[in-house]
């Protein structure tokens, strides 16, 4: 007992060499070789990120001094006259990433209720390893697969009953070439849905059992246990996903490419073709001869870094309001 | 036994009216009526059977304590009161319970939980705000009648002696109560709903001395309003707290009687080397 302060001030200041010890035997127990180790990991993704960043920025020298901030606003790609603009890359990569999740989060997140609360334990896996599945396939492949047999289907089915429905809104009217923003968003949904389905699961499967019977309990049904308890519980692991899937969706190259229309234009129609920034930086990059050429390129990778920033920032606020309301006092 | 469970009502106290606690619409209607009457219950998980022809008469208004050494099938009869076994999909349940004249095992099972609330052996508070807490059983039961929610939740916090302690900040996360407070708040959940029995399975298991006391204290003040069976592992909480106590030991019930009875003279052999602490 009477030794216990004197060890509490030992403790509090140490001489140098004592630190130093102390150090070394931490060293020993693995704590600190624990700490410093998952610190340098942590340290190093910092590192890539801000290098990518700044070499990035350094690259695109050229265009920002010439263009300016009107490089963001300017409607026109023509490396003939190099005259360069990064709006519609900007359009068709949010426009397709935000028609993507808003189809695949219902989807996914609907899904992943099933197949958590609902499908019997055995179903319910079988179709999980085949969703997990569908989100390994290339996306070179899933990109044939949207020429061969989703562009046909929008053309033929999809892109007419949209403007027969819904044609009013300028968002479904003009001609329906099949390939377009469309059938993007429709191929980015399809390559998001299984990382929603598949973490949203885990998370809603992971929430305790205490929880459903507290609800259970109270004489809440099934239903009303999974929605305003299971759900919600699980909801910031559901959130993750959709980051995750936010983030594919805006940095997909391949698969967009392959059925965008790949035409740097704006245009409300959803039927029209577009472009995405991900998807001209691929296309261009080997062809881009002038230097303000290349360097405007290297910008647009710039500027997609931002975007998706903004884009998660804004999707994080969003759902950091909501839920305040949520859970606020009526 | 019989003869027990009709002089019980008899041999206690009569109930004084204490004018503090809001009291609960649904009071039992004949005092003489057993709350459950249980009769030849078997209850299986897949092939094994974890109670065996279990038949007893639980007094409304009183506090019953079940005791027993670990699996001998306390938690699983506790369970089949309010139906919860069903959560577990290899469980099946054989023979007669009935809460007044209704079949518990045939009933609307939402219907039944709001009459037969449940508290748990690890406390689990929604992580949610205190009020939502307490006013989630209301919302969920569709809130209908006079009066606002909030007075509500404050009669309930109020039965559950935890109004006092978190009035001024009943916004905050339900997680920064301490753990016995946390365990009153899911006393108060249940509360809310008003219901005719109360459940409760090992509710002080992780709570230290002076929380459990409290706890005691509330379930004493509780059984003016309803019904209350206690799972306990702690011999003074049963003795201390409960008028009934049944034994149970290797899925049979032993012996069911005043819990006086019970720890003073009892007649099996089992119970008393259970009680004198042989084993278990
Ligand atoms: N979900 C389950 N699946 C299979 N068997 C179970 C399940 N729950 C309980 N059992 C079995 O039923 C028997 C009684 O268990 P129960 O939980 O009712 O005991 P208990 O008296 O509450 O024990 P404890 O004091 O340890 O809580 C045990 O043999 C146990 O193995
Ligand atoms: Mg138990």
């Amino acid at each position: 007992m009477a030794s216990l302060p004197i060890a509490v001030e030992r403790r509090s200041r140490p001489p140098s060499r004592g630190r130093v010890r102390a150090f070394v035997a931490g060293l020993r127990s693995g704590d600190e070789i624990a700490h410093l180790i998952t610190l340098m990991f942590a340290a190093s993704i910092f590192l890539i990120t801000a290098l990518l960043v700044f070499e990035l920025w350094r690259n695109s020298a050229l265009p920002r001094e010439h263009f300016g901030w009107r490089f963001l606003w300017t409607r026109v790609w023509d490396p003939v006259f190099e005259n360069f603009g990064a709006l519609p890359f900007i359009y068709g990569t949010v426009v397709t990433s935000s028609v993507a999740l808003l189809l695949a989060v219902p989807l996914g997140v609907g899904a992943a209720i099933f197949l958590a609360e609902l499908a019997p334990r055995r179903i319910s896996n079988g179709l999980t390893f085949l969703i997990e599945l569908l989100a390994a396939i290339p996306s070179v492949i899933i990109g044939v697969l949207g020429i061969f047999i989703l562009v046909p289907v929008v053309r033929t089915t999809v892109e007419p009953f949209l403007k027969k429905t819904l044609g009013f809104l300028p968002l479904f009217q003009g001609p329906m070439f099949g390939i377009g923003l469309l059938a993007a968003s429709l191929v980015l949904t399809i390559m998001v849905v299984p990382f929603i389905i598949s973490i949203s699961r885990e998370v809603l499967l992971a929430v305790p059992v205490e929880q459903r019977e507290a609800a259970l309990a109270l004489g809440a049904t099934k239903w009303e246990t999974t929605w305003k308890v299971v759900v919600p519980y699980a909801r910031t692991g559901i959130f993750s996903s959709v980051f995750l899937a936010l983030a594919r969706a805006l940095g997909e190259t391949m698969a967009v490419t392959m059925v965008i229309g790949n035409d740097p234009k704006i245009n409300a129609s959803l039927f029209a073709p577009g472009y995405s920034i991900a998807a001209v930086i691929a296309n261009e990059f080997t062809e881009a001869t002038g230097r303000l050429y290349l360097q405007s390129l290297i910008e647009l990778g710039l500027v997609l870094f931002v975007v998706t920033i903004i884009i998660n920032g804004l999707a994080r606020l969003l759902i950091l309001t909501t839920t305040r309301r949520a859970t606020a006092h009526p | 036994m019989a003869t027990v469970m009709r002089d019980f009502n008899l041999l206690e106290e009569p109930l004084k009216e204490k004018p503090d606690l809001p009291k609960s619409p649904k009071e039992a209607v004949n005092p003489l009526e057993p709350k459950f009457r249980v009769s030849n219950l078997n209850v299986f998980y897949g092939a094994t059977q974890a109670l065996h022809n279990v038949s007893l008469e639980i007094p409304p208004n009183r506090i019953t304590a079940l005791i027993g050494p670990s699996g001998c099938g306390k938690t699983s009869f506790l369970r089949v009161l309010n139906r919860m076994h069903e959560t577990v999909s290899t469980s099946r349940v054989e023979g007669q319970v009935l809460l007044g004249e209704q079949n518990i095992l045939t009933m609307d099972v939402t219907q039944l939980r709001r009459r037969v609330g449940m508290v748990f052996q690890k406390s689990n508070p929604f992580p949610k705000s205190i009020f939502e807490n307490v006013a989630y059983g209301l919302r969920v039961n569709g809130w209908h009648r006079k009066g606002t929610l909030h007075d509500a939740v404050e009669a309930s916090l109020r039965r559950a002696a935890l109004w006092e302690e978190v009035k001024d900040h009943l916004h905050k996360s339900a997680y920064a109560l301490s753990g016995g407070q946390q365990q009153r708040l899911c006393i108060a959940r249940a509360l809310a709903i008003e219901p005719e029995v109360l459940l409760l399975d090992e509710p002080c298991s992780a709570l230290d001395p002076i929380a459990t006391a409290k706890i005691e204290e509330l379930l004493f003040r509780l059984k003016e309003i309803c019904t209350i069976v206690i799972v306990t592992h702690n011999m003074q909480q049963a003795a201390r707290v409960s008028e009934f106590t049944g034994f149970f030991l290797l899925g049979k019930l032993i012996e069911f009687n005043k819990t006086a009875v019970i720890f003073k003279t009892p007649a099996r052999k089992e119970t008393e080397d259970y009680i004198t602490g042989r084993f278990g």
